[in-house]
């Protein structure tokens, strides 16, 4: 996989649509994994997808009127509510096409969020969506923090991180809870297929993307895209913080498919110390040693929970037999 | 032909957007809606309509997904009630400015603190500002009418605006009541077949509900306000076309013997009925009295009003709703801001009733025609009074 994807160049161009869906000229950051992140989304999504869109950085930066970064189909509401839109955008299409309003093809609708407008304010209407069983994939771009507002912290905000609403001081050292586990509440509402991802590897995120596209129903993935404004870190560290983040397990990219996990980007035989990703961003830079303990003590706990789940895990379709 | 039959009208309500062949109904239950939301689910589990109905997890959720629905193109109902419908609100302004003809029916009803299932018309004023058409009906008749019309208006490409139709909560909900029910040919030939300005599909990409700088906004917010301007015309036709068709006149404000009234009342909903009778009493006791019933709350039939209560020497307002340290109810401040101008405006007397589902008789009609007139005497009277209402 690594050699695979330092010769990008090569390969890319017989693995990824050339076609640009989110085109160049948005107001994202320079640097900004997340604007990369849904580039890839939408090459592997291809033409007959509709999008609904959160209110958020990638919302701001990419439809200011009457200019739009969009080449697909793409409606954007209000804050907490993209899953619901989506929904909404799906029993349209559905209805439309079985009453032969529209062209007789399937097309996807796809809702997409960040962390706050997901694991936060848009939870419920993503729970809803969800267990209706819509046919739509949501995907979380998850950058750790309300962003688009300057930094405030969500629940996926880590330990230790400091924002701009738990920012550390001398009675404080940032952020005092965990990440919250999306993934595995979306795997709660039993979906078929539940995946974590990274910009920062693009084949894996765009291998998940199909896969979820081509599922009837309701799928998740959580990708999580760097973002070197909030994390105050170099712009050209971002794809390399985002290998970080799985090279030290503290984002581990994994799938769930029908219950059955699975590791799609193994890490190095023996994980890299946390500390390598966590000293590069400024939004961590308050921690102690002992503090950075108690997050590589946590990161390792997750990470053999994980294992353990690859271990012992069976796909719905091995328990039935 | 229509044919009459007797229906709550609730059921009714949904079987009349059922006649208008909606491609998707995202409804969540609330008292006194919920036997709107449940019959529209029934249609289509019957398959009487081809049709998908989102059992959504919130309002805020049935709103967005009406949203989402409407932007693919399709014909969307929903349907809610006081606190549903603040829970919605977020969503309410998106859904005109994204100029999408979605349709609501409302059970109107009070606001909580403290809990109160009853009607008022608390809910629906609190949205007043939020780019909807506001029908008002004040029977069953009206609300399946209403819904009907309610399409024919929001799709109108001269307006493109969302439409509530407002239904008094137990008082309209759930009566049974005589209806003349459309037949199907006859509301496939009042209504056409609804074409969508815009529709988030492939085939046709657009990016909808984008972000407007300032530069951009303000002329956002003023095309809205064009169109609910525009849309005054358009529902004059459709009410015009429903006439013609069916027999049944609407107008912005119904009259009853209005036209030598010296004491004029103004009701909204289902009490318009109540105190019809009461007016008539009080003909026949020789009062010159009148009654108007407004059936168009947004947009305010400003010059209907004008011209209706011109020679009237007393307007008493009532209002279903309160406007807490404002000028009065709700209703009130609008009558008083249309005949701020007219050089012969009645004095005008406002009554907050009904709040919360409080009983109203026709006696209660009487005393407040005979006490507004007596107020008026030592006008400047009090701004507003509650009616009936323990200190």
């Amino acid at each position: 996989m690594k050699a695979l994807v330092e010769n990008f160049d090569i390969f890319a161009p017989r693995l990824v649509d050339k076609e640009e869906y989110f085109c160049a000229g948005h107001r994202a950051c320079q640097g900004c994994g997340e604007a990369l992140a849904i580039r890839q989304m939408c090459k592997a999504l291809g033409k007959d997808t509709v999008i609904a869109n959160a209110t958020g950085c990638m919302e701001v930066i990419s439809t200011l009127y009457p200019t739009t970064a969009w080449k697909l189909p793409w409606i954007h509401v209000a804050f907490p509510n993209a899953a619901a839109v989506g929904s909404g955008v799906e029993a349209g299409l559905t209805a439309l096409r079985r009453k032969g309003k529209i062209a007789d093809r399937y097309v996807k609708t796809v809702a997409i969020g960040g962390d706050g407008g997901t694991a936060d304010i848009g939870l419920q209407a993503l729970s809803g969506a969800m267990e209706r069983g819509h046919d739509m994939l949501y995907v979380c771009f998850d950058n750790e923090a309300y962003m688009n507002t300057g930094i405030q912290r969500s629940s996926a905000t880590p330990f230790g991180a400091s924002t701009t609403t738990a920012p550390a001081g001398k009675a404080s050292f940032g952020n005092k809870t965990w990440k919250k586990n999306l993934p595995e509440i979306m795997v709660g509402h039993n979906l078929a297929y539940v995946a974590t991802a990274c910009h920062s590897y693009p084949l894996d995120f765009i291998e998940k993307v199909k896969k979820a596209r081509k599922i009837k129903g309701p799928t998740y993935i959580h990708c999580f895209s760097v973002c070197p404004t909030g994390w105050r870190a170099k712009s050209e560290e971002c794809i390399k913080l985002g290998r970080l983040a799985v090279e030290t397990g503290v984002f581990p990219l994994y799938e769930v498919e029908k219950g059955k996990y699975r590791m799609t980007i193994d890490p190095p035989e023996k994980l890299r110390p946390v500390e390598d990703y966590l000293k590069p961003q400024g939004r961590f830079r308050h921690l102690t040693p002992d503090q950075i303990k108690i997050i590589q003590d946590r990161v390792i706990l997750e990470y053999k929970k994980l294992q353990n789940k690859i271990k012992c895990s069976k796909s719905w379709d091995e328990l039935a037999k | 032909m229509s044919k009459r039959i007797g229906m709550e009208v609730a059921i009714a309500a949904a079987e009349a957007a059922a006649l208008c062949r909606f491609d998707v109904a995202a409804v969540y239950p609330i008292t006194p809606q919920s036997h709107v939301a449940e019959h529209l689910s029934d249609i289509v589990a019957d398959g009487r309509i081809d049709a998908e109905f989102i059992t959504v997890e919130s309002e805020h959720s049935a709103l967005s997904s009406a949203i989402g629905a409407a932007g693919t193109g399709a014909r969307v109902v929903t349907a809610t009630s006081s606190q549903g419908l603040m829970y919605m609100h977020e969503v309410l302004p998106i859904a005109s400015a994204m100029r999408l003809p979605i349709v609501m029916i409302i059970a109107n009803r009070a606001v909580s603190g403290p809990l109160n299932i009853w009607n008022d018309h608390t809910d629906i004023m609190h949205e007043r500002d939020t780019g909807w058409i506001s029908l008002f009906a004040q029977n069953g008749q009206e609300v399946v009418d209403m819904t009907i019309q309610a399409f024919k208006i929001g799709e109108h490409r001269d307006v493109m605006l969302p439409v509530n139709v407002n239904m008094d909560g137990f008082q309209l909900t759930h009566m049974v009541e005589p209806i003349l029910m459309p037949e199907q040919e006859e509301v496939d030939k009042f209504l056409p077949a609804y074409k969508p300005y815009a529709m988030v599909h492939p085939d046709t990409p657009v990016s909808m509900g984008t972000l407007a700088m300032p530069e951009f906004y303000a002329e956002a917010l003023k095309a809205k306000d064009m169109a609910m301007a525009a849309s005054r015309k358009i529902i004059a036709q459709v009410w015009k076309d429903w006439e013609k068709q069916f027999g049944r006149k609407y107008e912005p404000i119904e009259a009853h013997r209005a036209e030598d009234a010296e004491v004029l009342m103004l009701t909204m909903g289902s009490m318009g009925e109540t105190a019809e009778i009461a007016i008539n009493e009080l003909r026949k006791h020789g009062v010159k009295a009148g009654l108007l019933k407004l059936k168009l709350w947004r947009p305010f039939p400003f010059e209907e009003l004008k011209k209706l209560t011109k020679n009237a020497k007393v307007l008493v307002v009532t209002d279903r709703a309160v406007s807490f340290g404002g000028p009065g109810g709700p209703v009130c401040g609008e009558v008083k801001a249309a005949l701020y101008d007219e050089p012969n405006r009645p004095k005008i007397v406002n009554y907050l009733i009904g709040l919360g589902g409080r009983d109203l008789t026709i006696s209660d009609f009487v005393d407040m025609m005979k006490r507004a007139a007596e107020a008026t005497k030592k006008m400047p009277a009090e701004a507003y009074e509650y009616y009936g209402v323990r200190e």
